[in-house]
């Protein structure tokens, strides 16, 4: 530790900590632009300039690291006099168009204006002006705006790990861009947004939408990939118009994927806004009393072991558990929330689970990848691996498609799970390796024998031990692991996905499943659809219960690690769209069978009450591995070769898919249209 | 006293003899490189301290303490040597005729100097304009090389030294020594944060010292002689004999190696011919290259030209290039075209250079024509001061004192100009 006095305070910081974080202890704030905690220090927009005793300059206290002893000065005629220099050089240059900036009311350049600009220019010359860059559908670029401080080609080059930002030229002529004009690739550009100091990047679906003070802000949580990124919404009345990331240093830091920050547009389109019921084939307009009295009417003279409910990918845990207690009522067991297929084997939580922890990540040293694409399954995520990997000595190598980009250099052990064991002397050899285990290499017939495989693997190499849980399973959507904690599943004698897609049941009561084609329904099926998006489930459905997304709910959600956590009502659900479990609670009564609860509390209280994972919400037990006893599977897995089961990144949900900003990215970034001569 | 020719470490600075190995060894140079060598780390770092040896490049920072800063033990990490001969500061040509005329004093320099910091490779880093210099200093390290003076065992002394040559492409900020560094490692050339400091970590991230041309250059004469002999040169602290670069308008414009602390008087009359129309015609004089600010004559009568004396009158030694303007000379567009010279050159990386160059180019050319207003000189003046010392490196300080010398020296000249633009415009005005 060393003892620095920040203008007559004296504080104590560790060896190496810049003078800024010296400051900072001490209470005192120092403007910044280029300095950003999570990347590398640039030092280079002068800002941050303070005096210390004995130095012949201000030095820039975001790169110069304290001593023992120092005395630092923060409010002398120096220091005032270079930081209103470099803000007077900042905004000679700056086009002051802040009326028309989306950056206005919480750009760090007008709130520092405040502070240390003038009120008025001495600065009579022409002005400079960029030639704007496209880098893409998401990201808005209005380079005269730009200040150099190269938060973004740090960013891209570090935290994203896709470099493809830079400044080019020199001097006043230095622009920052892509050098070839080109579409960002970066499945975390948004985050570019953010980190922008300035309105030179902003949201390009978000241009001229609104001002920060018109909009409600509500904290949430997203789901459209299962890290549950603590998020923002921020809406003007009926609308959800941004979405931009919360600090969590245990889950998402404060970065926030591509998918999840742009596809509320979706919100707005497609959605199933009223009860629907199908009479002679055609779907028809129904109130909430018909499409219940519909679906009463068609349970009422089946036996239980006839009816079946599918959770889906978007489900919150409060609905599930309706749903279960209902099916309950019914008396029947025939449950399954893996709608896509995947074999998870359900009888312990380690074996779904994230185990290492998001976090944890950072304390392992070799990894292997099987079956997933984590920097489009989970790009969050995947920063983190790729940010224990920049902190060096961290062997990657994963199974699956040649040729994955996953921003770190990874081997490519082979296509199948035959290739698994090939990495397997690095594991050994490591102290906490780590084995991440996609949730699409289970989405195959062989699927349990590789789940098996890969647990085996884990016990092998030492990576299940009372201090370390190395096995990792990487699940895809928010609502995936909440109903896997709940029990959403076959239970006595119960049927799951296949069994009653099999012919097993005559009505099924799909709660937004989506994750299978509606075609492997049986004709004859009475299906019931509750969800939010009229997608191609909902077309095959026999009555519709228009639901709530996740932007439009009290709701909790579980990520990959088993961490619950609680998204909250930003704006309303349209139409006569309801909460989700609200609506099974209303069945339930209608039918005679009610539900134990009837207000958020006490459904609350039961979902504690059903798995502990629920009654600390925020939080993830970090555990080792007490038994390393697998997976019950026999056989060994065949050598088909992994598929990835996202295929379009931008289009991977309901709501992605009905979204436009989506849709464009989507045709920005997939594959090249055939040619027509093809 | 003129330095006579037996005190002169360039002995072939002008080129009167061949460049090569033979020529070099037969005045002297890589005799009893061996026995330097064998006198150990310590005593050569001690015998370039007792010379008196500041660098060369302009910042003037003692040598031996500089070389001192090297890890003495390695941790693992190799030290490297470089040398700055990216030589763009303008009115400075000396480490050119020095590489194409004498590059053996260089090589074996560089040879003495990795062994006193622990380098077993050495990189010479000349500006890409310099093609045929880099030429000749090619051939000058493959000769070495074949006589065995590099390589394993360098010239017999146990040492093992490579050396390597490596092109910038001519930017001015790559002489910065952490742009060098950025340089060499094959990125884009722009200043590093200090501290760390390149004697800790340099170039890709291990023990570097870089070293002016010059400074290597002299370091095997200071060892065959003794410290004692370079320092007897010039006054304490600013000892030894130094290359001047003499140009502008002067009769016989030449570089000259001559002692430190001679008069600028003398050094321009006795080497350069003496001053165009006489010195009586002197308007003023850069000293130090173009980064140093000017003197107008009544200084440069009597001012010493060494380190302390020209910092005593707010300018500076810098490169010693020395730049002469007579009274024909148009001084606000000379300071103005250093101003642009500097923009065009700023890295981008620090706000106040980035921005503030362009400004003050600008105001500059206005000041050419006059047309400004009077208050507008101080209102350039504030912004010099609030560029200078408010960035990573010193480009922009080099950029700005110009500037600032001219209003501390001419302001008057300035304002005239400025009120006769308003004249002629209020003329055309009141027609």
């Amino acid at each position: 530790m060393a003892k620095v006095t920040v203008d007559g305070i004296e504080v104590e910081v560790p060896n190496g900590a810049s003078v800024l974080q010296a400051c900072e202890a001490a209470g005192k704030e120092i403007p910044r632009f280029c300095y950003h905690e999570r990347l590398s220090v640039a030092g280079n927009c002068r800002m941050c300039l303070v005096e210390v005793e004995k130095a012949p300059k201000p030095v820039a206290s975001c790169a110069f690291p304290v001593a023992d002893g120092m005395k630092v000065f923060t409010d002398t005629p120096v220091v005032r006099n270079a930081r209103r220099g470099v803000m007077e050089f900042l905004l000679i240059n700056h086009p002051l168009d802040c009326p028309i900036c989306d950056q206005g009311g919480e750009c760090d350049l007008q709130d520092q204006a405040y502070a240390y600009g003038h009120d008025s220019s001495r600065y009579g010359e022409a002005k400079r002006a960029v030639k704007d860059k496209d880098i893409g559908p998401l990201v808005k670029t209005v380079m005269t705006r730009c200040i150099q401080c190269t938060r973004c080609v740090r960013f891209a080059a570090e935290v994203a790990g896709t470099p493809e930002l830079g400044g080019t030229n020199r001097g006043e002529n230095m622009e920052i861009g892509t050098y070839v004009e080109k579409a960002l690739t970066s499945e975390l550009s948004g985050n570019l947004i953010d980190i922008c100091p300035v309105g030179a990047l902003t949201s390009r679906p978000y241009a001229f939408v609104s001002r920060p003070w018109e909009l409600k802000k509500t904290d949430s949580i997203d789901v459209l990939d299962a890290v549950g990124a603590n998020i923002r919404v921020d809406s003007r009345g009926p609308e959800v118009l941004r979405i931009i990331p919360r600090v969590n240093e245990a889950v998402n830091e404060e970065w926030m994927a591509d998918r999840g920050r742009f596809s509320f547009d979706g919100l707005k389109r497609r959605r199933l806004d009223r009860p629907w019921v199908r009479k002679d084939g055609k779907m028809v307009a129904a109130t909430w009393p018909e499409a219940f009295a519909a679906i009463a009417h068609r349970l009422a003279g089946l036996p239980a072991e006839r009816i079946g409910a599918v959770a889906g990918a978007l489900a919150d845990a409060e609905s599930v558990l309706a749903l279960k207690d209902l099916m309950a009522a019914y008396g029947s067991t025939n449950l399954d929330c893996r709608d896509d297929g995947a074999t998870i084997d359900a009888s312990r939580p380690d074996y779904w689970r994230f185990n290492s922890t998001i976090a944890g990540i950072e304390d392992a040293d070799a990894l292997i990848i099987i079956g997933s694409d984590v920097r489009r399954e989970a790009p969050v995520l995947n920063a983190r691996i790729r940010k224990r990997w920049t902190a060096g000595k961290f062997p990657v190598a994963y199974v699956g498609p040649r040729g994955l980009d996953l921003t770190y250099p990874a081997t490519h052990l082979g296509d199948g799970p035959a290739a698994m064991g090939a990495f397997a002397e690095t594991l050994k050899a490591a102290q906490k390796p780590m084995i991440i285990l996609g949730r699409g290499a289970l989405q195959r017939p062989d699927g349990a024998v590789v789940l098996a495989a890969a647990w085996k693997l884990a016990a092998d190499v030492g990576a299940l031990t009372p201090d370390w849980h190395g096995f990792n399973l990487l699940h895809l959507f928010g609502g995936q692991v909440g109903a896997l904690e709940l029990g959403f599943l076959p239970g006595q004698g119960g049927k799951d996905l296949a069994a009653m897609l099999d012919g097993g049941v005559d009505a099924l009561w799909l709660l937004n499943a989506d994750g299978f084609g509606p075609a492997r329904i049986p004709t004859g099926t009475f299906v019931v659809y509750q969800g939010h998006h009229g997608d191609a489930m909902a077309a095959r459905a026999d009555v519709i219960l228009p639901g709530a997304a996740y932007t439009e709910k009290d709701a909790t959600w579980v990520n990959t690690e088993g961490r619950a956590q609680r998204g909250r009502l930003a704006i309303h659900p349209p139409g006569e769209a309801k909460e989700d479990w609200r609506i099974i609670r209303a069945f339930s009564e209608g039918v005679g069978k009610t539900l134990p609860y009837n207000d958020t509390a006490a459904i609350r209280a039961r979902l504690a009450e059903a798995s502990p994972v629920f009654a600390r919400i925020g939080e993830v037990a970090r555990d080792g591995c007490a038994d390393v006893a697998g997976p019950a599977a026999t056989g060994a897995p065949t050598d088909a070769p992994f598929v990835l089961p996202i295929p379009v990144y931008h289009q991977a949900d309901v709501i992605s898919r009905a979204s436009d900003t989506m849709a464009k990215c989507a045709e920005v970034y997939g594959p090249p249209p055939a040619l027509a001569a093809e | 006293m003129a330095l006579s020719d037996k005190d002169r470490i360039f002995r072939n600075l002008y080129g009167f003899e061949p460049w090569n190995l033979q020529a070099a060894r037969m005045r002297g140079c890589w005799d009893g490189t061996a026995s330097i060598l064998a006198k150990g780390r310590d005593a050569i770092i001690e015998e370039v301290k007792a010379s008196g040896l500041r660098g060369r490049g302009g910042a003037g920072f003692p040598t031996g303490m500089k070389w001192s800063f090297m890890p003495k033990q390695s941790d693992g990490r190799p030290s490297y040597l470089v040398v700055n001969a990216d030589e763009s500061e303008p009115g400075t040509c000396k480490d050119r005729d020095i590489i194409r005329h004498d590059p053996h004093t260089l090589v074996e320099g560089c040879l003495i100097a990795g062994f006193a910091m622990g380098a077993h490779a050495g990189y010479i880093y000349i500006r890409g304009e310099y093609y045929n210099e880099s030429v000749v200093l090619e051939a000058a390290i493959a000769e070495a090389y074949e006589a065995g003076l590099l390589g394993r065992n360098a010239a017999g002394s146990g040492w093992d030294f490579d050396l390597y040559v490596h092109r910038g492409a001519g930017a001015y900020i790559c002489g910065e020594e952490t742009a060098l560094i950025e340089s060499l490692e094959g990125k884009k050339g722009m200043p590093r944060l200090k501290p760390p400091f390149p004697a800790a970590v340099g170039l890709y991230g291990c023990p570097t010292t870089v070293n002016n041309v010059e400074t290597i250059a002299v370091v095997p004469e200071i060892l065959r002689r003794g410290g004692a002999w370079f320092a007897s040169f010039g006054r304490p602290k600013n000892s030894g004999t130094k290359i001047f670069c003499i140009q502008g308008h002067v009769n016989n414009p030449c570089n000259v190696e001559a002692e430190m602390s001679i008069p600028m008087r003398e050094l321009i009359e006795r080497y350069a011919g003496g001053v165009r129309g006489g010195w009586d015609n002197l308007l003023c004089v850069i000293p130090g290259g173009s980064s140093t600010p000017l003197l107008p004559k009544h200084i440069c009568d009597d001012v010493l030209m060494d380190f302390d004396a020209l910092r005593e009158h707010r300018s500076g030694l810098g490169t010693a290039g020395v730049i002469v303007m007579d009274k024909s000379t148009d001084v606000i567009k000379a300071i103005a075209r250093l101003s642009a010279f500097y923009k065009h050159e700023s890295c981008g990386q620090c706000t106040p250079c980035r921005e503030g160059m362009g400004w003050v180019k600008r105001m500059m050319d206005r000041m050419v024509t006059g047309e400004a207003e009077i208050e507008e000189i101080d209102v350039l003046e504030n912004v010099t001061r609030r560029i200078e010392g408010h960035t990573i490196c010193a480009l922009a300080d080099g950029g700005v004192w110009p500037v600032q010398g001219l209003i501390r020296h001419f302001r008057p000249l300035m304002e005239e100009r400025i009120t006769a633009y308003k004249a002629r415009n209020t003329r055309l005005a009141a027609e």
